[in-house]
């Protein structure tokens, strides 16, 4: 898979609260509404702004918090191409993997990557290429790598039940 | 070479030997899950399947926002109660229970050598009673409805030792958010937390229960203690399930050792709003407090009740702070209640609350306005997580929340 996109670049322990806050987790359900909170509380112009195929980049412990799925199916339905971290919080790249969403660890890129630069993601070749270079990323362990290429837990898990 | 406990209860689990790194499949004993239970019920039926695998695993409790706030939350239980009726599962505790970490114990669901998940971030908190558990996403709670199973990575073990006597009124919360401080927000990301040290098989069941609630503020996957015996006395009546302690071997390999030593501890707190922004309660001293948030599976049993009443008997809190006040449980309000704590309490000037979740996500009871300061004994200070991103809330023990609460200010009770 290709994305191509734009960057969002913040900064370390962006929590599940700044990514998708509490007070929805109940009541705002609809992809297109979720998508319009994504990171309300991080920073406003995101939501209003971004772009298919973008890429959100942060540095360490992305997603700590809350185990709330919605975090990282909000951005999916923004349509953020992918997320580039230093490391994730261990929920939210469970979350991430069973939505499909592709959770990159690579610091070097993180380091070299500039907010509002155009990148372009390789996920099968593991490559991110940038102004700065090209960057690799290690690819998901070979047990749940089916999961994601499945499109996510619960097409996973219908295949694994033979109900596909 | 010696095992960690989470190695041995992952190789159980799975039949052989299992090293950290390794990724296996595993069938949990307990699955639990909250409010979201309406969420997961329906992606359950996605996956197109009729029947949960094993409703006797399931345990199911209303807590996050209870009573209903408004009528999407009334619409959430509904589908719950429906569900858990349509489907056969017995373990489903309604509003009027409590919060689901403290009910799992009280109820029996958490016995020492446990393997349990829960859809919720705080589930590392049953390691305080010898189990591993930890915390997993909705979407998963569906698959493990569907099919049983889960995968996870066997983490790495991290060795907490504590030593020395707590000075008077100091208390886990104060060593927890020291914890917090030293090791950061990601220190223990991935791994699974040994709590031990004499300091530790002497606490509290309520006090042990702080340090792995909160084991995932400093992004563990679980957190264990060896079950004392207060905490096997505590169980006693309760578990109904036969249970062996698992413990780690005497030559286990840790990845890090930390130690403490609470003689020299102060009273901490965690200022906004990240958990490990933390100093000592001296240093924000005098810092006005617009409410107190007295609750949360952190800091809201009977023994916090003790600390907070024994403060606020015969006072009045201050005229400009609200302070609110959830009991963990309907077990703890009733023995609150029964005491007479809940009479000082309200004397006090406290707002009684309902047990549960209350503010601690912001959904209602209590969401602060733009500018204040909300002083909290729960587990999380993140930008608006009660509710609104223009108000600052601090961490800190149940005794710095009412000593403070009876000013107005931010307190070192030492003085």
């Amino acid at each position: 898979m290709i994305i191509k996109g734009k960057v969002w670049k913040y900064g370390n322990d962006i929590n599940t609260d700044v990514i998708f806050p509490g007070k929805y987790t109940y009541t705002v359900t609809d992809p297109k509404e979720m998508a319009k909170i994504a990171l309300e509380d991080l920073d406003p112009e995101f939501a209003k702004n971004v772009q298919k195929g973008d890429v959100i980049v942060g540095g360490t412990n992305f997603g700590c918090g809350s185990s709330r799925e919605q975090a990282a199916s909000c951005l999916l339905y923004a349509g953020v191409g992918a997320v580039i971290a230093k490391t994730f919080a261990r929920i939210y790249f469970r979350n991430c993997i069973n939505f499909g969403l592709p959770a990159l660890t690579s610091a070097e890129a993180v380091d070299a990557l500039e907010h509002g630069e155009s990148i372009e993601i390789d996920t099968e070749k593991g490559e991110i290429c940038c102004k700065a270079g090209v960057f690799s990323f290690p690819p998901l362990p070979k047990e749940i790598v089916g999961i994601f290429d499945a499109g996510g837990l619960i097409p996973y898990t219908k295949k694994q039940l033979g109900l596909e | 070479m010696g095992r960690t406990f989470t190695e041995k209860i992952l190789g159980r689990k799975t039949g052989k030997d299992v090293v950290p790194g390794e990724i296996i499949e595993v069938e949990p004993d307990i699955a639990m899950s909250h409010d979201n239970t309406a969420a997961i019920s329906k992606t359950f039926y996605k996956i197109g399947v009729d029947k949960v695998y094993d409703p006797k695993k399931h345990v199911i409790i209303l807590d996050h926002c209870t009573p209903a706030a408004n009528e999407k939350f009334a619409q959430n239980h509904k589908d719950i109660r429906e569900f858990v009726k349509k489907q056969g599962i017995e373990n489903f505790y309604d509003i009027n229970v409590g919060i689901c970490h403290q009910v799992m114990h009280e109820k029996g669901h958490v016995w020492p050598g446990a393997l349990i998940v829960g859809s919720d971030s705080h589930t590392t908190s049953y390691g305080a009673f010898g189990a591993f558990s930890a915390g997993i996403g909705r979407s998963e709670m569906a698959a493990i409805m569907a099919r049983g199973k889960i995968w996870l990575r066997v983490p790495e073990t991290i060795k907490v030792v504590v030593e020395g006597e707590f000075p008077p009124g100091v208390s886990a919360k104060d060593l927890m958010l020291k914890i917090a401080g030293e090791i950061g927000a990601d220190g223990a990301l991935y791994k699974a937390i040994e709590f031990c040290g004499p300091t530790i098989d002497a606490m509290s069941v309520a006090s042990r229960f702080v340090l792995t609630n909160m084991a995932v503020e400093i992004g563990a996957k679980a957190g264990y203690m060896i079950p004392n015996a207060e905490t096997l006395e505590y169980l006693r009546g309760r578990v109904k399930t036969p249970f062996e302690i698992v413990e780690s071997d005497r030559d286990a390999i840790y990845e890090a050792e930390y130690k403490f030593d609470v003689s020299v501890l102060e009273p901490m707190i965690a200022k906004p709003h990240t958990v490990d922004n933390v100093v000592p309660v001296a240093e924000v001293k005098g810092t006005k407090i617009d409410q107190v948030f007295f609750g949360s599976c952190t800091n809201a049993r009977v023994e916090d009740f003790e600390v907070v009443t024994n403060v606020l008997r015969g006072k009045r809190v201050h005229p400009d702070v609200r302070m609110l006040v959830f009991p963990a449980s309907a077990e703890v309000y009733i023995e609150v209640l029964k005491k007479g704590w809940i009479t000082d309490l309200a004397e006090a000037g406290c707002v009684i609350m309902n047990p549960g979740c209350g503010p601690c996500m912001g959904n209602h009871e209590g969401v602060p306005a733009d500018g204040e300061v909300t002083l909290a004994t729960s587990n999380r200070n993140f930008k608006g997580r009660l509710g609104n991103k223009e108000s600052f809330v601090y961490l800190v023990s149940p005794m710095t929340a009412a000593v403070s609460a009876l000013t107005g200010k931010i307190e070192d009770f030492r003085e």
